[in-house]
């Protein structure tokens, strides 16, 4: 209703000084006097990303990035599974032999809720938070795909991590439109008398595979 | 147009909301550990960030550069969103959003079946926005069914409630009461006691619900004006759900939501999660930008809400009060929050936050006893990670309550009888002896055990000692005299 | 030094033995202390309940009395947190009460600052044999940021014995007229802070403020809990030839 719309800003014209400076040179002069980057290598920033993923209950694989086929398997044989969707795009040297791999070329909501679990990679991840960053595009797939499987296994190259939150929304920040999800740690609550219980909705079981040195 | 903050105008007066609420003893016990629990984890994590103070200052500078040109950034975020496949929508009022609201879910069932004939369903998303203005109120009037997804917006939903808390809406709910409204609702024959059990009923009852309803409504904790995305910062996974799965989402985001860049999210996403839950980050957070074909909705509503919030914007004094996140860290430290839990406040804001928001909502008709539901005790103001000055914006406001004539005749002659005393010594001097001669009625053995009128509320629980016979400068001027005397005797 | 003495309107009528105390310690450190008969109240009350109006002529007569003063000590940080925290706001827009509040605030302490920071001492000969906690009132946490000032006081009291207040960062639920407007809450606060106190151990609760002392001795003495409350310059005045009652 253009109605409303030119009634709300006026309004908000209406009460508001007119600043005298431009908005452009008012944002730069927001103080930012908070650390962007981070100090550690890339060793530390692994260790430090797995140390937070084990926080979080998830099951961490290091290994060679020759070597995440075999990750891949093991991890899956350590769960019990079988068989993965994954999404278009998804690198075919991750993906072991005697499993089976379903592409994910329009399947259903019951489809994707019936399999075992997905498998992807992510765009990159913060070390300090524990965050895996997922860009919906291939090769990581849609938001669906990530969401309605009850296991995600998740490959990090060891050169996608950053160590802070800012670097790794300024990294975010040149994804152009493509949705994001950030998880850190599987879903919970804590309104149930404050005791925090994992696994509400979204994947319950997170493994995640560092790969890099 | 008529503003509306959930049912805030017909709510009774914070005092006697209070009195009420505060012989609940389960309620007390129940605020009194939840608060506690997470005021620990928060303090935990906010100590290891030694750049804490300099990120509270930089999401202060960032809110109120916004809100400074807050017309230019709307139409930023507009252009941008639409560009992107959005479309947005202008609500002056409660009812004006409700209306569209409806419009858009009804228009959704009507072009999937050829009329309307399918139940028309909504899952939802977490917003106190949507409480606000009574959304649900108006899907239920439209034959619309709402489902709340959040599991403490599920237990207030199913325990026909009101929510208590910014971040812990069923707070005040202990697990044999969730157990029990549950088991009702859900029509379960038997279910555990366990958090775990309460949380995998939650989780059962609502998938079939994600995998199946066309239409969602969320709220928005962001909305980034340069790229015209929407930021949704959760923890259990139903904002995933509600986000991407149906066809059809309408986000109902109030104009003081939109910061300017997406990189100001690395200001406010280490500020929210530490603040609200304790957490270094928080499970999930979902960005997302328009319609993106292939994944997600293929129809996205952004409803820009106005519902008094350019009444606040108003007064500049009391104008940071918008740049509030929304993370509850004010109410887990406030001790008069503590006593009371939120229903005191008679709004879906509550706490230190609710008390200076909800009145100016609704440019100060109503809700004037809540600028006085504190002691000024100032914790609020040491945790907001946005640092709005609480106690300064409640004083303002208790101004504005005296200056429209809303004070009690009783305090009003009291005020004025004080500083007429106040106003120089003789004048002190002979109240204070009339403060001798007036308790004399009511002193026995040198304490008062019963006031009257409003006072009466103080001997309640207290004794009074009774004012002593020589004041402070009686004493003084006693004094002088000796010396004066002894200097004379001995000169 | 010459010091002034602010002593406040509810201390002056129903804790004058608090400006005694103070009077005795300053002068037992030596100092003079002088007492401007003039002085009334400093405004807090008026203003916090939003009485701003009411406030200000209460400020300038604050101004007028104590403009020539060079020391002023005040035994109430809720007092000197008015000062401090309101006074500028207060005078914004009037440049020169702007320039009168600049020129006081340098010269206002409450009574422990003043011990401590300004004289330099923590040591005042004082002696009191008895087990103490310290409520640290709320502005004296946040906005006179005090810190240790009181407890490195009390810890050099021969015989004191101080032990610490669980919970000490609780508002004790006094906040003015808070007390009476919400009279309810105020005292759900008060039982709250009653019982850390009582968990303390302590026979005495000392702080910087009669104000929160007035309603927590208030519940105290109701409770018949056989503890009691005495200003922090009551215990700096006693001494083993005059104990503070």
């Amino acid at each position: 209703m253009s109605g409303a719309r030119d009634e709300i800003l006026a309004a908000v014209r209406r009460v508001l000084p007119i600043s005298s400076s431009s908005r452009e040179a008012d944002y730069a002069a927001i103080p930012r006097a908070y650390p962007v980057s981070g100090s550690l290598d890339q060793t530390a920033r692994l260790d430090l990303l797995e140390e937070r993923l084990s926080d979080y209950n998830a099951a961490v694989y290091r290994c060679l990035e020759t070597g995440i086929a075999e990750t891949v398997a093991r991890a899956l044989s350590a769960r019990g599974k079988k068989s993965l969707v994954i999404p278009r795009g998804l690198p075919r040297k991750w993906l072991p032999e005697g499993f089976l791999f379903t592409t994910d070329d329009g399947l259903t909501y019951e489809e994707l809720d019936r399999s075992e679990g997905v498998l992807t990679g992510c765009a990159l991840a913060i070390a300090r938070t524990g965050t895996i960053v997922l860009r919906h595009s291939e090769p990581e797939g849609r938001r669906a795909l990530t969401l309605i499987p009850d296991y995600h296994l998740c490959v990090v190259d060891a050169s996608r991590i950053v160590e802070t939150v800012p670097e790794g929304m300024r990294a975010i920040a040149g994804f152009g439109p493509d949705p994001v999800t950030t998880v850190s740690g599987p879903s919970a609550t804590a309104d149930i008398e404050m005791i925090r219980v994992k696994g509400v909705h979204g994947p319950r079981t997170l493994d995640v595979i560092l790969a890099g040195d | 147009m008529s503003v509306r903050v959930g049912d805030a105008a017909a709510a009774p007066d914070f005092q006697k909301a209070a009195k009420r609420l505060i012989a609940n003893t389960q309620l007390r016990h129940n605020v009194r550990r939840a608060t506690d629990v997470i005021r620990a984890k928060r303090a935990k994590v906010v100590a290891e960030v030694p750049e804490w103070e300099q990120l509270r200052e930089a999401g202060h500078r960032i809110k109120e550069h916004t809100l400074r040109h807050l017309a230019a950034y709307l139409e930023q975020f507009e252009n941008a969103c639409v560009r992107a496949g959005g479309q947005v929508h202008w609500a002056r009022d409660a009812d004006e959003a409700n209306r569209i609201i409806v419009d858009v879910v009804q228009t959704a069932y009507r072009n999937r079946a050829g009329s309307i004939s399918d139940q028309m369903e909504v899952i939802k998303v977490k917003t106190m926005t949507s409480d606000e203005i009574g959304l649900n109120r108006a899907l239920e009037a439209a034959g619309i069914v709402p489902h709340e997804t959040d599991l403490a917006d599920l237990v207030v939903q199913l325990g026909e409630d009101r929510p208590s808390h910014i971040v812990v809406p069923a707070l005040h709910r202990n697990r044999a009461e969730i157990r029990r409204i549950f088991m009702e609702k859900m029509k379960l024959d038997e279910l555990g006691e366990r958090p775990e059990d309460l949380a995998e009923a939650a989780r059962k009852y609502l998938r079939e619900k994600f995998l199946r309803v066309r239409v969602a409504v969320s709220g928005a904790n962001y909305a980034i004006a340069e790229t015209g995305s929407v930021c949704v910062v959760e923890s259990e996974g139903n904002g995933r759900m509600c986000l991407s799965l149906p066809e059809v989402l309408i986000s109902l985001v109030g104009i003081e939501k939109v910061i300017p860049r997406l990189e100001d999210l690395e200001v406010f996403l280490q500020l929210l999660p530490r603040s609200a839950t304790g957490e270094r980050m928080n499970p999930y957070n979902s960005l997302w930008t328009g319609i993106t074909p292939g994944d997600g909705p293929r129809e996205f509503h952004v409803v820009l809400l106005d519902n008094g919030r350019t009444n606040v914007l108003r007064d500049a004094a009391s104008r940071e009060t918008l740049d509030c996140i929304r993370c509850g860290a004010c109410l887990n430290v406030c001790p008069v929050y503590r006593q009371t839990g939120g229903h005191a406040y008679g709004s879906v804001y509550a706490g230190p936050i609710g008390a200076i928001l909800t009145p100016q909502l609704q440019s100060m008709e109503h809700s004037t006893s809540l600028p006085y539901a504190s002691s000024l005790c100032g914790a609020c103001y040491e945790v907001c990670p946005v640092k709005i000055d609480i106690p300064e914006i409640l004083i303002h406001l208790r101004s504005k309550v005296v200056e429209q004539g809303g004070a009690p005749l009783a305090e009003r002659l009291a005020m004025k009888a004080a500083s007429f005393a106040f106003a120089g010594k003789g004048r002190m001097e002979a109240a204070q002896k009339l403060t001798r001669i007036g308790q004399w009625p009511f002193a026995h053995g040198g304490k008062i055990r019963s006031l009257p009128g409003m006072l009466a509320g103080w001997t309640a629980v207290r004794d009074l000692q009774t004012a002593p016979k020589e004041s402070f400068r009686q004493w003084w001027a006693r004094r002088e005299q000796n010396h004066d005397l002894q200097r004379g005797a001995s000169s | 030094m010459l010091i002034s003495l602010f002593i406040g309107c509810y201390n002056d009528t129903l804790f004058p033995e608090t400006g005694k105390a103070v009077v005795a310690v300053l002068e037992r450190l030596g100092n003079r202390v002088e007492f401007r008969q003039a002085q009334t109240c400093c405004g807090q009350m008026h203003y916090n309940t939003g009485y701003l109006g009411e406030a200000l002529p209460l400020m300038k007569h604050f101004l007028d009395v104590f403009r020539t003063a060079e020391t002023i000590c005040i035994p109430s940080s809720s007092c000197v947190a008015m000062i401090r925290d309101h006074y500028p706001k207060m005078a914004a827009g009037d440049p020169s009460l702007e320039r009168e509040v600049r020129e006081l605030l340098p010269k206002v302490y409450e009574f422990s600052e003043l011990l401590v920071s300004k004289l330099d001492v923590v040591e005042v000969g004082a002696s009191f044999p008895h087990t103490v906690t310290l409520h640290p009132s709320c502005h004296s946490l946040r906005s006179l940021h005090i810190g240790s000032k009181p407890e490195r006081l009390l810890q050099h009291v021969r015989g004191l014995k101080l032990l610490p207040l669980p919970a000490a960062d609780q508002c004790c639920g006094f906040g003015g007229t808070f007390a009476i407007k919400n009279a309810e809450v105020s005292a759900a606060m008060l039982a709250e802070k009653v019982q850390c106190i009582l968990d303390s151990g302590a026979e005495i609760c000392t702080a910087l403020d009669n104000s929160c002392l007035m309603h927590i001795g208030g519940a105290l003495s109701r409770q018949r809990t056989g503890l009691r409350c005495l200003h922090l310059a009551e215990i700096l005045a006693s001494t083993e030839a005059g104990a503070s009652k």
